[in-house]
């Protein structure tokens, strides 16, 4: 085990796969001698070269749609787009394109495309780059979407991701870029996708969360603990596939349930993991199932961002409330 | 930009002019373009029967797509289609019944067969060209002497991924050919209104992407311009742009009501520039080909597509479990569980 960051645990994982498979390729702007501008690919082109650490025009559908190419051929692209706002210019190659291309062709053609992107807020960054728009992705079929929260859910995420057949939205916490530390296996560390993982144990109620919003959760159950409440904290690491025998066995345990995401509330992930706790364990619930997300507005300036984003207080506050209905 | 022509409306090579395609070739090229001919007419009769969903013929453009194919090695280079190339699909390895069933509802039996180089007609007009693209630099990577060739319309051109596209293939130096099949509409938008360049082809020099401008209707300028840019592309020079000028002759697919918007006066005038006839008096005039010997063409191809149909009608709705198949390398539990409610039709 080494200790690590969110980004330094990126950066070896896939030099780790570069070194392993020399199909592995990374595209994307700025990743060559910069290493990218949060440095995910730092010192990678000096390792591989140019033809493997590829600075790309500035063109998101071009990234995408030019590494569904590369990966007909036989290579295994990594494409990092610098924003996950910006997937938006390549929305068009990704949701009816690259993740529909082994179902248009019956199975004759896979593109196992990773497309890694940052988002999430609390980091002061301009306009449109912190939008969490997962869910955009979400009702997407074909694709994998899926959020490592910590370093090591890193490391054996996007294991799993470039060594994949299917192509996967790997999206990455902002945030927890250099925030997050923690201990990553040194070993090959792959984790199955569809698998979620209780980040904290906990026997009142359960706080669903992934990405960014795991910490949230975990703050708020430290200030529940204080309270005497026993939160159970779960990421759910990827939310295609859903880990549904996961949240029902979670839920079954606790009685009580809280979703926590960064994105607006209406057609949030929350809702499908809402109706998956409705669907699956209806019975064992205890309160209505609460969401806390961010409102219905887009995502504003800088000098109103905290207010925008869910805070401890609200997570408390909705777990409170959850534990309190009898 | 200089249009190349070879062969003139009457079949006469102009002045100092070689065709790169010899005689077997240019009657090989013939039957090609006579069984695209009768296919588009069948599947037509198909489509009003009720037999076959929506089809886009390639009636008028035979020249462009089939003059464009023969410069490629079906065993080492790729083609990246949008709808309207079926004779270069053909050549290439894809059956008459393989495509037609697509068209008629079964991705299965319209599945690429495997190791022909092609892949899968596209609909998202222009998306195909970043693909074409990455799979060109991907082979060069990998030291594959394969060449792609992608072919796009002159309304398709105006999309971003055009534009995109080329600017990539041109910083990569990838190996890829673009046909831009100019036929003079996307529906009912004439090309005038897809753009104030004086021609497409103009527009691949901005992108440092050489280009060529073709009588789309002349087999052996397309021919000879497809060979050029198929041979830089091999010999590490990268990406070329044709522009092939030609017609659409017919509607734009079964459902299209072309009486609404074409003026058959200029309909006419490209009526006069079919390419099909043009090849014909070329071979008659080299004493290559009888009246006899086309009617004998005309009665294979016929054969060759009376087989194929009574294929495509034996070709039924996809079984339902396959709605859930290669949507992921594996399923997942939730899928499995949708999978199973709606195969046994009764919600869970
Ligand atoms: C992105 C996109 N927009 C619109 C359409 C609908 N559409 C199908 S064909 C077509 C016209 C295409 O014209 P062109 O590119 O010139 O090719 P042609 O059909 O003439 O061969 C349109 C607008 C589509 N399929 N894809």
């Amino acid at each position: 085990m080494t200790v690590m960051t969110m980004i330094e645990a990126i950066r070896s994982t896939i030099r780790q796969e570069m070194l392993r498979d020399d199909k592995v390729m990374v595209l994307g702007q700025d990743v060559g001698k910069l290493g990218g501008v949060f440095r995910a690919t730092e010192g990678l082109q000096a390792e591989f070269g140019e033809h493997r650490i590829v600075d790309m025009p500035l063109a998101e559908a071009s990234i995408v749609g030019s590494a569904i190419g590369l990966s007909l051929s036989g290579m295994n692209p990594i494409a990092e787009i610098q924003f996950l706002g910006f997937t938006q210019q390549a929305y068009h190659q990704i949701v009816p394109q690259l993740a529909r291309f082994r179902y248009r062709s019956q199975g004759r053609y896979a593109t196992p495309v990773t497309i890694r992107a940052p988002f999430g807020g609390g980091v002061r960054a301009p306009e449109l780059h912190s939008d969490a728009i997962e869910s955009q992705f979400t009702n997407v079929p074909g694709l994998r979407v899926v959020m490592p929260s910590t370093p090591a859910e890193a490391k054996g995420l996007l294991t799993t991701a470039v060594r994949g057949e299917d192509p996967v939205l790997f999206c990455e916490p902002l945030k927890g870029y250099r925030l997050v530390k923690g201990e990553v296996p040194d070993d090959d560390y792959a984790i199955p996708f569809g698998e979620l993982r209780v980040a904290r144990e906990g026997t009142d109620v359960t706080l669903f969360a992934w990405s960014a919003a795991v910490q949230l959760a975990e703050k708020a159950a430290d200030r529940l603990a204080e309270q005497g409440v026993s939160a159970q904290v779960v990421d759910l690491r990827t939310l295609v596939p859903l880990d549904v025998d996961g949240i029902r066995d979670a839920v079954a345990g606790t009685g009580r349930a809280v979703v926590v995401h960064e994105a607006p509330l209406t057609s949030g992930f929350g809702a499908e993991v809402v109706s998956t706790i409705q669907e699956e364990a209806f019975f064992s619930l205890e309160a209505p199932v609460a969401r806390v997300a961010a409102p219905d507005v887009p995502y504003p300036n800088i000098g109103i961002e905290e207010t925008f984003l869910p805070q401890v207080d609200r997570v408390v506050a909705a777990a409170l409330k959850a534990v309190n209905t009898r | 930009m200089k249009r190349r022509e070879i062969l003139d409306p009457h079949g006469k090579l102009l002045d100092g002019q070689c065709p790169t395609l010899d005689i077997e070739q240019t009657v090989e090229a013939l039957e090609r373009m006579l069984l695209s001919k009768h296919v588009d007419e069948r599947a037509f009769s198909l489509q009003r029967q009720g037999r076959m969903g929506t089809y886009s013929a390639v009636r008028g453009q035979e020249a462009s797509v089939i003059g464009s194919c023969l410069a490629l090695d079906p065993a080492r280079d790729w083609i990246v289609p949008q709808y309207r190339e079926l004779p270069a699909l053909l050549r290439h390895g894809v059956t008459i019944e393989g495509f037609l069933s697509y068209w008629k509802g079964n991705s299965i039996a319209g599945r690429i067969p495997e190791g022909v180089k092609v892949l899968p007609p596209q609909i998202g007009l222009a998306a195909q060209l970043p693909h074409a693209v990455g799979l060109a630099w991907g082979l060069k990577l990998q030291n594959d002497p394969g060449v792609v060739m992608t072919f796009i319309g002159d309304g398709g051109s105006s999309e971003g991924d055009f534009h995109e596209a080329l600017n990539l293939a041109g910083v990569m130096k990838a190996p890829v050919v673009f046909v831009l099949q100019n036929n003079g509409w996307a529906i009912s938008t004439p090309r005038s209104k897809q753009t104030a360049a004086e021609s497409f082809a103009a527009r691949g020099p901005g992108y440092g992407v050489p280009s060529i401008l073709v009588d789309g209707n002349d087999l052996f300028a397309v021919h000879q311009a497809a060979a050029e840019a198929v041979d830089r592309a091999q010999s590490g020079g990268g990406p070329t742009l044709i522009e092939t000028q030609t017609y659409r002759l017919g509607a734009h697919n079964t459902a299209d009501d072309p009486t609404k918007y074409v003026d058959t006066e200029e309909k006419l005038t490209w009526e006069e520039l079919d390419p099909i006839p043009r090849v014909i008096s070329y071979l008659k005039q080299q004493g290559a080909i009888t009246d006899d010997a086309v009617a004998d063409i005309e009665a294979r191809n016929r054969a060759e597509v009376d087989r194929a149909v009574e294929a495509l009608d034996e070709v039924g709705p996809p079984p339902a479990e396959s709605l859930f198949q290669h949507v992921y390398s594996q399923m997942d539990p939730r899928l499995c569980r949708q999978r199973d409610d709606i195969l046994k039709g009764a919600d869970r």
